[in-house]
């Protein structure tokens, strides 16, 4: 064979080999795709679709809180706002400031705009502005085409028609927490509030409602391309129904006034609470909004506490309003029967220590009854120094001092029955019996919150262990039955006799007794002494002096509990003013006029049938 | 033997005309189709537009085509004369990039003319494995097969792979290499000498490894183990994954590509157009795809058997040889199987340079083919 021969056997050879080798090679890459796209393709579907399809939440429809009669406390409103989607504006910078030529925007929440839009990410729309009125939002629109990134959008917000009556009660909504945001997918949708204080945080989950979602179809970088159905709806959240009546509300609101105050109202036929109110309130709505911090400090810093829902959270000693429970515990451990009787001039020594009557030149000869209706002191200094404490500390309680209902509404506190047991675990000494006159008269360790004053006196009125509430569960009226209390009818009877006799003539509170409803008002007014007295104001010129004289802080606190009608219990009710002053002055005169109005609203068929 | 005589048309040689008629008209149809595959893709991924890419492409691959035939009909033994001097130039041209050239890609690799960007390196690739088959031509059977005729194509080699890897394009350089070497093994050096070599390269690994650049150390890293950081270096590997197994056997269909449109494909225009491609066509149309490829590169390779003189044996094997191995890295490289090197899927991927490489090389192919009854004399000129 020639050279040239052996020269080209060599080459078609290797030629034939290198075909061969790259025949192999694309059947080796045909079979990679194989295995990817038959044999695991499944598998690489799924992650496509996971790559490109993601679900995104729709906020449900918050559920609306109502009044016993229907209505509406709480609920949600078109809300017209305006945002900005970062990616999409030029330059936010100039765009910021075109809209502020038409909305307002403040310093605080322009650090606030731009801090979000330097921390998320530049597809997600930031709110700029909330609540805006329809003119400025027609305005905005037609400006919209000069501002690339800008959009306004027509979401729901909380209103509270209640306005500042129900504030204690409904609380309101707030941003979630920076920390908290990633505790629920929800928390990160633009604009997502959450119930910050009173009910709407109490009752989040039931008013929340359900979060839907939405297939979206997303790029690499999250950007939404398109929606993909279906489409999960949300789901409202359901509806708060409370025994509360707002016209009432509003009543004993504009009757307090400018006064520090809590009021509890109480339907004796079914322990549904009528009115819980606190003064001074404040605007629950401005929460939504977005309360500035000049107005926030203000709230905070007033002595006055509008925050605080005083009705429950606010524990006063109960002055002479404690004077039944003492006089039962007696009565029902035969200490004393109606017609005992001791003298009082004005003031009782125990060992060296003088103990005064409000009336400082004294009842002269009383009974049980005139005690009550006179509220002399010294009468229950005698039958404390034979009652021993924890008799009257048992008795508070089977009236409900001392104890927590739960009724749902924020800052519930137990107030202070004080006993033996109390003294020795909290200050590790033993009970003195001086302590226990105090305790009598409604002073000294005893504390109690303006409902559970309520729930005493409507226990007293009816004899049941009557249990508040204030929320409507099922929504339906319901009328529960009540246990009878572990008392003597006869002395409860006597007692609610003697509350007769404060609202006649000689009572604390006759000047009260009629108005222009006929119904018939037992009650007992009550005046807690804030402040020590000195022996030398005593036995000064001017004697005691009076509380217009004082500084507010150390005012007597006014109180009253009652119940109408007398021969017929319906309506229970406690008023404490803080630092009112008098209780005869003060608080029966606001207690006369809540029972009043209660008795009227309940005497009207109402349209909705929700009083019965 | 004059020059007159020695390119003038004889007995028994063809027109311009008959040679254009005589073209393998299967391999140029084959190439359309391939392109027009990457016509449609470009339409697909720019979000069903011609603009921006599509269109140009398209007009890039009618001037590559015109300069294919023109290249096809010139008679061989011009390419026998051009072999060395384009060897130089293509030399040159590597010596003017390290200094006058853009910078791109984390590397000096292209001279701005003005109207194209010109990779010299693109050039070395064929003018590297003309400037071989020129030598080994002039060497006899017993001369090819000795071991000192090794001496001048590594030295044709090492020149380019030298100044391309130092770009620094490491890929592109032992491209280079690569389509030599196989010249110099189908010229008929002793096959042991390529054994030693291949397992001299992998013992060297090792050693080499340290003089890799960092991002090349992480490419391979990355290769190794795409999915150990999906987010960061391992992304563009997972994706392409996901794209190519997403599509099935018959893909999601045209312009319905999920991973493309959403931009979950990295390089979607250029190196990963395949994933794009076999995401919307799925394992069918990549079959056909990698089939053309196969058919052409394959008919490429065996032209050489049909040929009388040995420079157009060895120049139409080792082009094709080259192209294979684009091919190979780039579909590979999608796959999974290679690391991500930055070749372009040549007639597909959107570019001139990849394009105008496999052209001007496919046009020596075909002028091989239609010269396949041309003897050449060993010394390049007449005939023997």
């Amino acid at each position: 064979m020639s050279r040239e021969g052996q020269r080209y056997q060599t080459f078609s050879r290797r030629a034939l080999l290198l075909a061969g080798a790259q025949g192999i090679a694309l059947t080796g890459l045909g079979g990679r795709l194989y295995y990817l796209s038959i044999v695991q393709g499944e598998q690489y579907k799924l992650r496509a679709e996971k790559n490109r399809v993601s679900i995104r939440l729709v906020a449900p429809e918050r559920g609306e809180i109502f009044d016993r009669n229907g209505e509406k406390l709480a609920t949600n409103i078109q809300d017209l706002r305006v945002l900005l989607v970062p990616e999409q504006a030029e330059e936010i910078a100039p765009t910021l400031e075109k809209v502020q030529a038409i909305v307002h925007i403040d310093d605080r929440q322009l650090s606030r705009i731009e801090q979000r839009i330097r921390r998320q990410r530049k597809f997600v729309p930031v709110t700029l502005a909330q609540g805006l009125d329809w003119e400025t939002f027609s305005r905005l629109n037609v400006q919209i085409p000069g501002l690339p990134g800008v959009q306004t959008d027509a979401g729901l917000s909380r209103l509270y028609p209640g306005g500042n009556a129900i504030a204690h009660l409904v609380g309101y909504m707030a941003s979630p927490d920076e920390e908290d945001v990633y505790k629920s997918p929800l928390y990160q949708l633009p604009g997502f509030k959450i119930g910050r204080q009173g009910l709407e945080r109490r009752y989040e989950d039931k008013l929340r409602g359900g979060a839907g979602t939405r297939r979206v179809e997303v790029n690499a970088v999250g950007r939404e391309i398109r929606e993909l159905p279906p489409r999960e709806e949300a789901s409202k959240g359901s509806d708060l129904y409370l025994t509360l009546d707002i016209e009432l509300q509003r009543h004993v609101m504009e009757k307090l006034g400018e006064e520090a105050a809590g009021i509890t109202v109480i339907d004796l036929h079914s322990g549904e609470i009528l009115a819980l109110a606190s003064s001074p309130g404040y605007d629950p709505n401005e929460f939504t909004r977005g309360i500035s911090s000049a107005n926030w400090e203000a709230l905070l810093k007033d002595p006055r506490a509008p925050l605080l829902n005083k009705s429950v959270t606010g524990q006063y000693p109960p002055g002479s309003t404690i004077k039944m429970i003492v006089a039962l515990a007696a009565l029902e451990q035969g200490i004393i029967s109606p017609e005992t009787e001791f003298y009082c001039n004005g003031r009782h020594r125990l060992g060296n220590h003088t103990f005064h009557c409000w009336q400082r030149r004294g009842h002269g000869k009383i009974d049980l009854l005139t005690a009550i209706s006179k509220s002399c002191d010294v009468y229950f200094y005698e039958v404390a120094e034979k009652l021993d404490i924890d008799l009257i500390a048992d008795m508070a309680r089977r009236f409900g001092l001392g104890a927590v209902f739960d009724v749902g509404v924020d800052g519930e506190k137990q107030g202070l029955v004080p006993d033996r047991r109390w003294k020795q675990v909290i200050r590790n000494q033993s009970w003195q019996l001086g302590e226990t006159l105090n305790v009598a008269i409604g002073q000294g360790a005893m504390l109690a919150t303006p409902l559970q004053l309520a729930v005493m006196t409507a226990r007293l009125a009816t004899g049941q262990q009557i249990i508040p509430r204030i929320v409507r569960e099922t929504g339906d009226v319901t009328h529960p039955v009540f246990q009878p209390l572990d008392v003597n009818p006869f002395h409860l009877e006597t007692i609610r006799r003697t509350m007769e006799m404060v609202m006649e003539p000689g009572g604390t509170a006759h000047d009260y007794r009629r108005s222009k409803s006929a119904a018939k008002l037992a009650g007992k007014t009550g005046t807690a002494q804030v402040r020590r007295i000195s022996l030398e104001e005593r036995q000064s010129e001017e004697g005691v002096l009076d509380n217009d004289d004082l500084p507010w802080q150390s005012r007597d606190h006014a109180l009253f509990v009652g119940f109408a009608p007398a021969e017929a219990p319906r309506i229970a009710v406690s008023v404490v003013v803080q630092h009112g002053g008098g209780g005869s002055s003060v608080a029966a005169p606001l207690g006369r006029s809540i029972i009043d109005f209660a008795l009227d609203r309940i005497a009207k068929p109402e349209p909705d049938g929700g009083a019965a | 033997m004059g020059s007159a005589r020695m390119f003038g048309p004889r007995r028994n040689e063809k027109t311009v005309l008959q040679r254009l008629l005589s073209l393998n008209w299967g391999i140029v149809l084959a190439t359309i189709l391939l392109a027009s595959a990457g016509f449609a893709m470009l339409y697909s991924v720019a979000g069903g537009t011609w603009e921006p890419w599509a269109a140009r492409q398209m007009l890039r691959f009618s001037v590559a085509l015109v300069i294919m035939m023109v290249i096809a009909v010139i008679d061989i033994r011009y390419w026998v004369a051009a072999a060395y001097p384009a060897w130089f130039v293509s030399v040159l041209l590597l010596l003017a990039v390290e200094f006058v050239g853009e910078t791109g890609m984390g590397g000096q690799r292209w001279l701005d003319l003005g109207f194209m960007r010109l990779q010299p390196s693109e050039l070395a690739k064929i003018a590297a494995v003309m400037a071989i088959a020129r030598y080994y031509h002039g060497r006899n059977h017993f001369q090819s097969r000795s071991l000192r005729s090794i001496l001048v194509p590594v030295l044709i080699l090492a020149v380019p792979f030298i100044l391309v890897v130092r770009q620094p394009d490491l890929g592109t350089s032992l491209m280079i290499v690569a389509g030599g070497v196989a010249v110099v093994f189908l010229a008929g050096a002793p096959a042991w000498l390529f054994v030693v070599s291949g397992i001299s390269v992998a013992a060297a690994i090792p050693i080499g490894w340290q003089f890799l650049r960092s991002y090349q150390q992480d490419r391979i890293l990355t290769f190794m183990n795409p999915e150990a950081d999906p987010l960061g270096a391992g992304y563009q590997i997972t994706q392409s994954k996901i794209a190519l197994g997403s599509g099935g056997l018959t893909g999601k269909g045209f312009l319905e590509g999920t991973q493309s449109h959403l931009n979950f494909l990295p390089e979607m225009k250029t190196d990963f157009i395949f994933t794009a491609l076999v995401e919307e066509f799925g394992l069918v149309g990549a079959g056909i795809v990698l089939a053309l490829y196969g058919i052409v590169l394959t008919y490429g390779l065996l032209i050489g058997i049909g040929c009388r003189n040995q420079f157009g044996r060895l120049l139409a094997s080792g082009l094709s040889v080259s192209l294979f191995l684009y091919v190979l890295i780039n579909v590979g490289m999608v796959m999974g199987l290679m690391p991500v090197v930055g070749v372009p899927l040549p007639l597909i991927s959107y570019g001139g340079s990849a394009m105008l490489t496999w052209m001007v090389a496919y046009g020596m192919i075909l002028s091989v083919a239609t010269h396949r009854h041309v003897t050449i004399a060993p010394k390049g000129s007449g005939i023997v």
